[in-house]
C-alpha cells in the first residue's frame, strides 16, 4: 500500500510543484517594474505630462518619475564617482519612468512595453523579463518530464497492484478451485479480485493525498517566510479539488485495471482436478 | 440422466484411466460405483462433473453432450450437478451458512431465496441450528453433511459423491449414505463412488463395478452381490 501511495504522491506531489512554481514565476512577471527612459531633450513638464498620460492606461498600475537632476544626485551619493561626475559639462542622465504593470490576465508585459516605445519622447524601454522567459520554459519541460513521469510511475502502480492481486489469486486458489467446481462463472470468480484492487489503489491514492498534505504544510510557513522575505504574499497551494479527485479516480482506475490484467492471466490457471 | 457410450479417457501421461465404459443410468436412479483403488471412479465422476474431458466416446449428462460444452458454458453446466467430495472441499473462512449459500449466490438467487434454501438444506442434513458456525468447529461427520447440504442446495437434476465416506467411521458412513438415500426418494439421481463393500452390502441399489479401466459387473438393485466383488 506505501509503495502504491509514494508511487502516486510522487507524480502528483512534482505536479503540485510545478504549479507552484509557475504561480510564482507569473505573478513576478505581473509584478516586475520596468524602467522607460525619455528622449533627452524631453523636458520636466512633458516628463510629468507624459507619466501621467502613461497611469491613466489600463494596463499600468504606477508610474513614477524620476526626475534627472535627482537621478544624477541619487548616483553621485551611490557609486562614488562624484569626482568623475564633476568633471561632465552636463548631467547625462535623462528623465526616468519607473512603471509598474497592471498584471493580471489582460497585461502582457511586452504589449506594454512596445506600446511606450512608440512613443517619440521615449528613448529605450528597459525590460528585463528574459529570465522569467527562460524560467517559463525550464517549466514547460518539467512539466513534460512530470508528464512522463506519472505515466511511468501510474504503469508501476498497476504493476504493483496486479502482482499484489496476483499472489492473493494464489493465496485463495483452494478456494477459487471450489467455486469453479459448484459452478462459479469467471465473471463472478473475478469479481471480489477486482473490487481488491480497485479498494487498493483508492488507498494508495488516499495515502498520497495525505503525505502530499503533510510535506506542503511542513513546507508552509518557511515558503511563507521566504516570500515574505521578498515583499510577496505568496502562499504554497496545494491539490485542488479536482486535482485531488483525479488522484483518487487515478488510482482506484489503476489498482482496477491492475486486478483486470492479473485475474485475466492467472485466474484460468487454477482449474479443478 | 447420465449414459456413457464407448468411453475412453487417456491421461496426458499416456495412462488409460478408462477403456471402453458403456453405462447409463436413468433419471431418478440410484447407483453405486466400485472397485479398486486405481480402477478409473474418480476419473469416471470427473467425465460427469466436466473436470475432464472423454478422449473418445460420448459421456451425455441431460442428454448434454459434454464433449460440446465449451469452457465459457462449463458454470452453468455445473450448477445442475450437485457434487460431494470426500475431503469435504468446504471454504473454512466462511461460516457453514455462507458455504451452503454459495452455489445459490452464484445461482444468482435473492437473499431471501437463498436463506430460505439454506435452512432447507441444512434441516435436512440435520444441521439446522449451526449456520453461524465456522466448519473447522464441526465434526468430520458433521462436516460432510454440510458438504452433502451444499450440494443438493440448489436442488440439481443429479448428485455425484466421491468416497463421501472415506474419512467417517462405519456408523457415520451409513448415516451419510441413508442420507443420500432419502434425496434419492425425491427423485434426485445419485450416483456414489465407494469401495466400502460392507457398507453398500446393507443397502439394495444397483452396481456398477469398475476394474481397470472397464465394467466388470453392472448388478442391479435388490440382487445380491458375487463372490468375486469382494476382494478389494
Ligand atoms: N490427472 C491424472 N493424470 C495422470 N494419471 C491419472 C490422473 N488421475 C488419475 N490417474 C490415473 O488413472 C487411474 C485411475 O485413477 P482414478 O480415476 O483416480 O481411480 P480410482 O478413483 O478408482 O482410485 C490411476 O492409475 C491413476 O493413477
Ligand atoms: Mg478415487
Amino acid at each position: 500500500m506505501l509503495v502504491i501511495a509514494i508511487a502516486l504522491a510522487l507524480p502528483a506531489g512534482l505536479r503540485v510543484i510545478v504549479n507552484n512554481v509557475g504561480s510564482v514565476s507569473g505573478s513576478w512577471q505581473g509584478a516586475a517594474d520596468f524602467s522607460v527612459y525619455l528622449a533627452e531633450d524631453v523636458g520636466d513638464e512633458r516628463a510629468a505630462a507624459l507619466a501621467d498620460e502613461i497611469r491613466a492606461r489600463d494596463d499600468v498600475a504606477d508610474v513614477t518619475l524620476i526626475d534627472r537632476e535627482q537621478a544624477l544626485a541619487d548616483f553621485r551619493a551611490r557609486s562614488g564617482f562624484g569626482a568623475a561626475l564633476d568633471a561632465l559639462e552636463h548631467n547625462p542622465l535623462p528623465h526616468t519612468l519607473v512603471v509598474r504593470p497592471a498584471g493580471g490576465a489582460s497585461g502582457s508585459v511586452e504589449a506594454l512595453a512596445q506600446a511606450l516605445s512608440a512613443d517619440p519622447a521615449v528613448h529605450l524601454v528597459q525590460l528585463d523579463t528574459e529570465w522569467v522567459a527562460r524560467l517559463r520554459a525550464i517549466l514547460e519541460l518539467t512539466s513534460r518530464v512530470v508528464d512522463v513521469v506519472t505515466v511511468l510511475l501510474g504503469l508501476g502502480v498497476v504493476l504493483v497492484i496486479g502482482n499484489t492481486i496476483r499472489l492473493e489469486i494464489n493465496n485463495r486458489s483452494v478456494e477459487i478451485e471450489v467455486m469453479k467446481l459448484v459452478g462459479g462463472s469467471d465473471g463472478f470468480i473475478r469479481r471480489p479480485f477486482l473490487y481488491l484492487g480497485f479498494w487498493y489503489g483508492l488507498g494508495g491514492a488516499l495515502v498520497a493525498a495525505l503525505l502530499i498534505a503533510a510535506a506542503l504544510a511542513l513546507l508552509r510557513s518557511p515558503a511563507a517566510a521566504l516570500a515574505a522575505l521578498y515583499g510577496s504574499d505568496f502562499r504554497l497551494a496545494g491539490l485542488s479539488a479536482s486535482q485531488a479527485a483525479l488522484l483518487l479516480g487515478g488510482g482506484a482506475l489503476l489498482g482496477w485495471a491492475g486486478a483486470g490484467l492479473a485475474t485475466a492471466r492467472h485466474l484460468r490457471a487454477i482449474e479443478p482436478r | 440422466m447420465i449414459r456413457f457410450e464407448h468411453v475412453h479417457k487417456r491421461y496426458p501421461n499416456g495412462k488409460d484411466a478408462l477403456r471402453g465404459i458403456s453405462f447409463s443410468l436413468e433419471r431418478g436412479e440410484m447407483a453405486f460405483l466400485t472397485g479398486p483403488s486405481g480402477a478409473g471412479k474418480s476419473t469416471l465422476l470427473k467425465l460427469i462433473t466436466l473436470i475432464e474431458k472423454p478422449s473418445r466416446g460420448t459421456v451425455l449428462v441431460n442428454n448434454q453432450n459434454t464433449s460440446r460444452v465449451s469452457r465459457r458454458r462449463i458454470p452453468r453446466f455445473r450448477q445442475r450437478i450437485g457434487v460431494v467430495f470426500q475431503d469435504h472441499k468446504l471454504l473454512y473462512d466462511r461460516s457453514v451458512f455462507d458455504n451452503v449459500a454459495l452455489p445459490l449466490v452464484i445461482g444468482g438467487l435473492g437473499p431471501r431465496e437463498i436463506a430460505r434454501r439454506v435452512r432447507a438444506a441444512l434441516d435436512q442434513v440435520g444441521l439446522l441450528g449451526r449456520e453461524r458456525h465456522a466448519p473447522i468447529t464441526l465434526s468430520t461427520g458433521e462436516q460432510q453433511r454440510v458438504g452433502i447440504a451444499r450440494a443438493v442446495a440448489s436442488r440439481p437434476d443429479v448428485v455425484v459423491a466421491d468416497e463421501p465416506t472415506g474419512n467417517l467411521d462405519p456408523e457415520l458412513s451409513l448415516e451419510i449414505m441413508r442420507l443420500f438415500e432419502r434425496f434419492n426418494e425425491v427423485g434426485v439421481t445419485m450416483l456414489i463412488a465407494t469401495h466400502d463393500l460392507d457398507l453398500i452390502s446393507r443397502m439394495s441399489h444397483r452396481r456398477l463395478r469398475i476394474v481397470d479401466g472397464q465394467v466388470a459387473a453392472d448388478v442391479p438393485a435388490g440382487e445380491a452381490g458375487h463372490d468375486w466383488e469382494a476382494g478389494d
